[in-house]
Formats: structure tokens, C-alpha cells, sequence
């Protein structure tokens, strides 16, 4: 305990003499500083291309943009930060990572033309940032979603879907779960989505855990990267701002057998 | 309101700047000046851009067919605005010596149809599943539209058929013609066979040497229609998008590039990638002379994506 002290005293002299302003943003975002103050506070903030955010070439779907985000590069990664400058939902995805790797896939809802980026706080304090411009047409959080459209989102709530693939770097999971993601800006349908999400092993030790807004797209998806040494199913929990439980047991198995009925 | 900003979903690609800054300053809309190129008695190909739909080509990306008639010019889809239809009637006039009596919509989107409204003395001609997808999109398109083409699209309103084009041979001014009424690439796909110089005109089930587009593909219609295109004597193709075709390859080439891309989603799906790394598969060597193939297969994730992980992927519940 007093060791890892000292680590983070000793880490902390090197990052506050970094502190104070944020650096001026390659994106010339007009919200850059605002968003800094509010989300990094006083620490320390570099633009770092050891973050990559992968962005698609166009936005098809202003309500799916996905963003992979992957800061495996850098050290011992606390939290990772998905937003988008210009959305009025700004912060999508608040991720830590706890036993799992520093990357992160999702999709979001973007209502224009904004810059959207990954905040990246490694143990030592340090907020690394990266991301682009992104161009998209209007409406992503303030039309509503398909399932509202339709009328059927009632009926296929918090159906959770979901794999395993077993890798020698890492078991790749991917998740998704049914739920509108109703962002409060579209008329007469009050905000309502999936705010916490957790993986867990076997053991139930969380082993990766999430903060989600509404500004992610309608039936969130997500990838993750677990440790490749996992045995036993993994736990998920999910609730959203309804207070709603969601739960499910993932197999480390049912990717692979996925691939093996796509060959069939 | 709910319907317009649905159907934006499949419909137009958005090409993200490269440069930002330069794409905040003010641009104008320059003038059409389509080509015609005589590919047969009485019969012109106008060849739109092999390129992405966006401002700096006013939309004009497909092509569009003339035909002469003693009945009047015939042209086969309208082209992205009111501004490059009055552009193409002012072209067939000048090729045929008469106006344009007669327009068929191959399929309901924007760059194949919104040039409608530069044909009002013409009878508009699409096939019902069409018109019922127009009416269906068509405000959506046209924000769409607005939204990147800006001062092309001035005056551009919807204009839906005016009449229903079927399965069959149709005899217009002495021209003979016959109908294939499929699906696959939308759901009603328009092709025409003109049996004077035993031309195909497919609308776009046909790409050539640009990658198809998919918004509101079925791949196993798409195929079939592919069949039944493939079967049909014809001496030349004119496809949807790209070059002229005389030997049967783009036929060949779309089925290719569909086969391809299909496995290729569900192979994505299955091993376990999200969208984004989807979007940035390797494309085989083969399809390299493909325009516009990897902005297609980013398009083409997101258009079948979460519907292949919702089939594929089994329920977890506890």
C-alpha cells in the first residue's frame, strides 16, 4: 500500500507541472475549451496519436456512427472517455476498463457536423485525447429512434445479445441489448436509456464497467477486449435510468461457435 | 417529420471532409454540361461521374440513356436535379430534334429521379413498387440532397410517375422495347432492353468498375435479377454507374462484388468485429478497378450490420 503511494506521489510532480490550460485543439473546436474544463478539470492534457479513434469515412446513419477506440498503446489506462463537441448530448461512453484492455467499440448518435474524440486517463493522471471531424446530417439525437417509429421497442426491451471470442492476446466480447436510448430531445418521450453496464467473471468480480448517455445509438453495441486467461461464463448487468435491471451469461465459447455455423 | 428523418437512414452517403476548414467556406453551384456519346442508332449514353454523390460533381453520378422516337425523345432516368434534367432535355432535343415525350425511372433514387420536374409535357414512367418508394422517401432524399447539393438542387421538388411501367414489350414511336420488371437493388428495379440495337439499359442491378451501393438492397432478389439479366441475349450494357459494357463483365463483376460482400459481413459478424473494423477489411485485389469501393463498404456495413449481429448473435438473458 505505502509503495503504490509513493508511485503516485512520485507520478503526480511530473503531471502537474503539465496542468493548468488545456492545449489548444488541432480541431479548432469552437466547444474544445469548454468541454475541457468540465470533463478534465486542472489535469494534465496532451493530444496524443498513441490514441487512435476510428472513424468511418462517411456517416452513413447519422443515428450509427460507430467509434473504435484503442489506447492499448499507452500504459495503465483508469477511464476512457468517448465524446462528441458539438452533440447536445456530449459525452457518450464513460468506460473503465478495471481488468480489461484499453479498447473500446460502440456506435453514436450524432445530431451534426461535430468533432468527436476518446479522453484517455492513464493511472498517472494524464487525459491523452485524439478524435476527428466528423461530418453528418442533422438529427441523430433529436428524431426519434426506429423502435419508437415503429411501436415495438416495449416488446423487445432489454433483449441482450451477445459473444465470446477466445484469442492468445485477449477474449473479445461483444454486446448488444435492446433499448430506444430516448434522449429527452425529441417531443413528448422523456429521456430514458442504459446508464450502467458491467462485465464480470465467473467469480463476480467486475471485470470492466460503463457509464452510458443517451447520445449512444438506439440497441447500444459495444467490444471489449478481456484478458485472454478467462474460465467460466462472464456476468452481465446492465440498468437503465428507468431502473430497470438487465442480466446475462456469456459463454466464452459462443463465438467460435458462431464462426463454425457460418462454415456449415 | 418522423417518416422524413427515417428514411435519411439508408438513403445518401455524407462524405466527411478531408479538410474542414476548407469545406466551411461558401461554395456555388456551377452549371451542368452532360455529354452525350452515340452508342447506337437513335441511342445515347450519358455518363455520370464515377464518383460519390456530393457537391463537387452537382450529384450528376449515374447515367442516363436518349433515345429517339417518332414519338418524341425517350429518356431513361432523370439524373440527381431539376437543373441536370432541364440540362439532358435540352441535350435529347438537340439530338433527336424532338422534345422528350417519354422518361422511365429505373429506381427510386435521387440521382437516377430527381430530375423529374424538368419533364413536365413527358409521360413519367416507373414501375408501381417505385413510385411507392418515392412517395415513401423522397422528402427525405430531398433534405438529403439539399443538405449536400445546395444550389444544384434549386427547384428541385419530388416529382412522382405519372404512369406505371410493367413486365413486357412496349412498342413507343416505332421503338421497341421490352420491360424487366425486378428487384434487389431497391424494390422495383427497372431494366429495358432495346431490341433495335440490342442494348440493356439496368439501371443500377448493374455497376461497372464502381461499387455498388446497397441502402435498400436484398441480396438474394439482387441475384436473381442478376440471372435473368445474365440470360438475356443483349450485344452492349449500359450500367447504372460506369463505363459502357460489351462483353458481359459487368454483370459478372456486380454479382462478384455482391457474392463478396455478402460473406464478407457475415464473416465480419461472426468473427467478431464491430462496424468500424468492418468498414476496413481488406477489398480483395481483384475489385481494385472499382471506383468509390471502400466509401461503398462502409455504406454497406451500416446498412446490414446490426441486422446480421441481431441474426447471428444468440439471446443471453439470465
Amino acid at each position: 500500500m505505502m509503495r503504490k503511494f509513493l508511485t503516485l506521489a512520485m507520478l503526480a510532480a511530473p503531471a502537474a507541472a503539465l496542468a493548468q490550460v488545456p492545449p489548444a485543439d488541432p480541431l479548432g473546436s469552437p466547444m474544445w475549451e469548454y468541454h475541457a474544463g468540465k470533463l478534465f478539470g486542472h489535469a494534465p492534457v496532451v493530444f496524443d496519436p498513441r490514441v487512435t479513434v476510428a472513424l468511418p469515412v462517411l456517416t452513413e446513419n447519422q443515428h450509427v456512427l460507430p467509434v473504435t477506440v484503442d489506447a492499448r498503446a499507452l500504459g495503465e489506462v483508469v477511464r476512457i472517455v468517448i465524446f462528441a463537441d458539438l452533440n447536445p448530448i456530449p459525452v457518450a461512453v464513460e468506460y473503465e476498463p478495471l481488468a480489461a484492455q484499453a479498447f473500446l467499440a460502440t456506435r453514436i448518435k450524432l445530431d451534426q457536423r461535430t468533432p468527436v474524440r476518446a479522453a484517455v486517463l492513464t493511472a498517472d493522471g494524464v487525459w491523452h485525447v485524439a478524435g476527428d471531424w466528423v461530418d453528418a446530417a442533422g438529427g441523430g439525437c433529436s428524431a426519434p429512434p426506429l423502435s419508437r417509429v415503429r411501436g415495438d421497442w416495449a416488446d423487445h426491451l432489454g433483449e441482450l445479445r451477445g459473444a465470446a471470442w477466445s484469442g492468445a492476446d485477449a477474449t473479445r466480447v461483444r454486446l448488444s441489448l435492446r433499448h430506444p436510448m430516448d434522449t429527452g430531445l425529441v417531443e413528448n418521450i422523456p429521456v430514458y436509456n442504459i446508464d450502467r453496464l458491467t462485465v464480470s467473471d465467473a467469480a463476480g468480480r467486475a471485470l470492466a464497467r460503463m457509464t452510458i448517455h443517451a447520445s449512444v445509438s438506439e440497441d447500444p453495441a459495444f467490444t471489449l477486449m478481456l484478458a485472454p486467461d478467462l474460465s467460466g461464463a462472464l456476468a452481465v448487468t446492465a440498468r437503465d435510468t428507468g431502473g430497470y435491471d438487465f442480466a446475462g451469461s456469456l459463454g466464452l465459447e459462443g463465438g467460435a461457435r458462431i464462426a463454425a455455423m457460418l462454415r456449415q | 417529420m418522423i417518416g422524413r428523418r427515417g428514411v435519411l437512414l439508408g438513403a445518401l452517403a455524407v462524405p466527411l471532409a478531408a479538410a474542414p476548414f476548407a469545406a466551411m467556406a461558401q461554395q456555388f453551384a456551377g452549371t451542368y454540361a452532360p455529354e452525350a456519346t452515340p452508342i447506337g442508332e437513335g441511342l445515347w449514353m450519358v455518363r455520370g461521374a464515377d464518383e460519390a454523390l456530393g457537391f463537387a460533381n452537382g450529384g450528376a453520378i449515374a447515367n442516363s440513356v436518349i433515345m429517339a422516337s417518332d414519338a418524341g425523345a425517350i429518356v431513361v432516368d432523370s439524373g440527381p436535379s431539376l437543373r441536370f434534367g432541364e440540362a439532358l432535355a435540352a441535350l435529347a432535343r438537340r439530338l433527336t430534334g424532338r422534345d422528350v415525350a417519354r422518361v422511365y425511372i429505373t429506381h427510386l433514387h435521387p440521382d437516377h429521379s430527381f430530375g423529374s420536374g424538368a419533364f413536365p409535357a413527358a409521360e413519367i414512367l416507373a414501375l408501381p413498387e417505385t413510385r411507392a418508394e418515392i412517395e415513401r422517401d423522397g422528402s427525405g432524399f430531398s433534405d438529403a440532397m439539399y443538405r449536400m447539393l445546395h444550389g444544384w438542387m434549386a427547384g428541385t421538388e419530388v416529382v412522382l410517375p405519372t404512369a406505371a411501367a410493367g413486365e413486357g414489350a412496349v412498342v413507343f414511336g416505332g421503338r421497341s422495347l421490352r420491360l424487366m420488371a425486378l428487384a434487389g437493388h431497391s424494390e422495383g428495379d427497372l431494366a429495358i432492353l432495346d431490341d433495335a440495337t440490342g442494348t440493356l439499359i439496368a439501371g443500377d442491378l448493374v455497376f461497372h468498375d464502381r461499387a455498388p451501393a446497397t441502402p435498400h438492397a436484398d441480396f438474394a432478389l439482387w441475384q436473381a435479377a442478376l440471372d435473368r439479366l445474365a440470360a438475356i441475349p443483349h450485344r452492349q450494357c449500359v450500367p447504372g454507374h460506369g463505363p459502357l459494357c460489351r462483353d458481359g463483365a459487368a454483370i459478372a463483376q456486380t454479382r462478384d462484388w455482391l457474392t463478396w460482400l455478402e460473406t464478407a459481413l457475415r464473416e465480419a459478424v461472426a468473427g467478431g468485429l464491430d462496424m468500424g473494423e468492418a468498414a476496413n477489411l481488406p477489398i480483395p485485389a481483384r475489385f481494385s478497378r472499382m471506383a468509390a469501393a471502400r466509401y461503398e463498404l462502409t455504406r454497406s456495413v451500416s446498412h446490414f450490420y446490426p441486422r446480421l449481429e441481431a441474426a447471428l448473435f444468440p439471446r443471453i438473458e439470465s
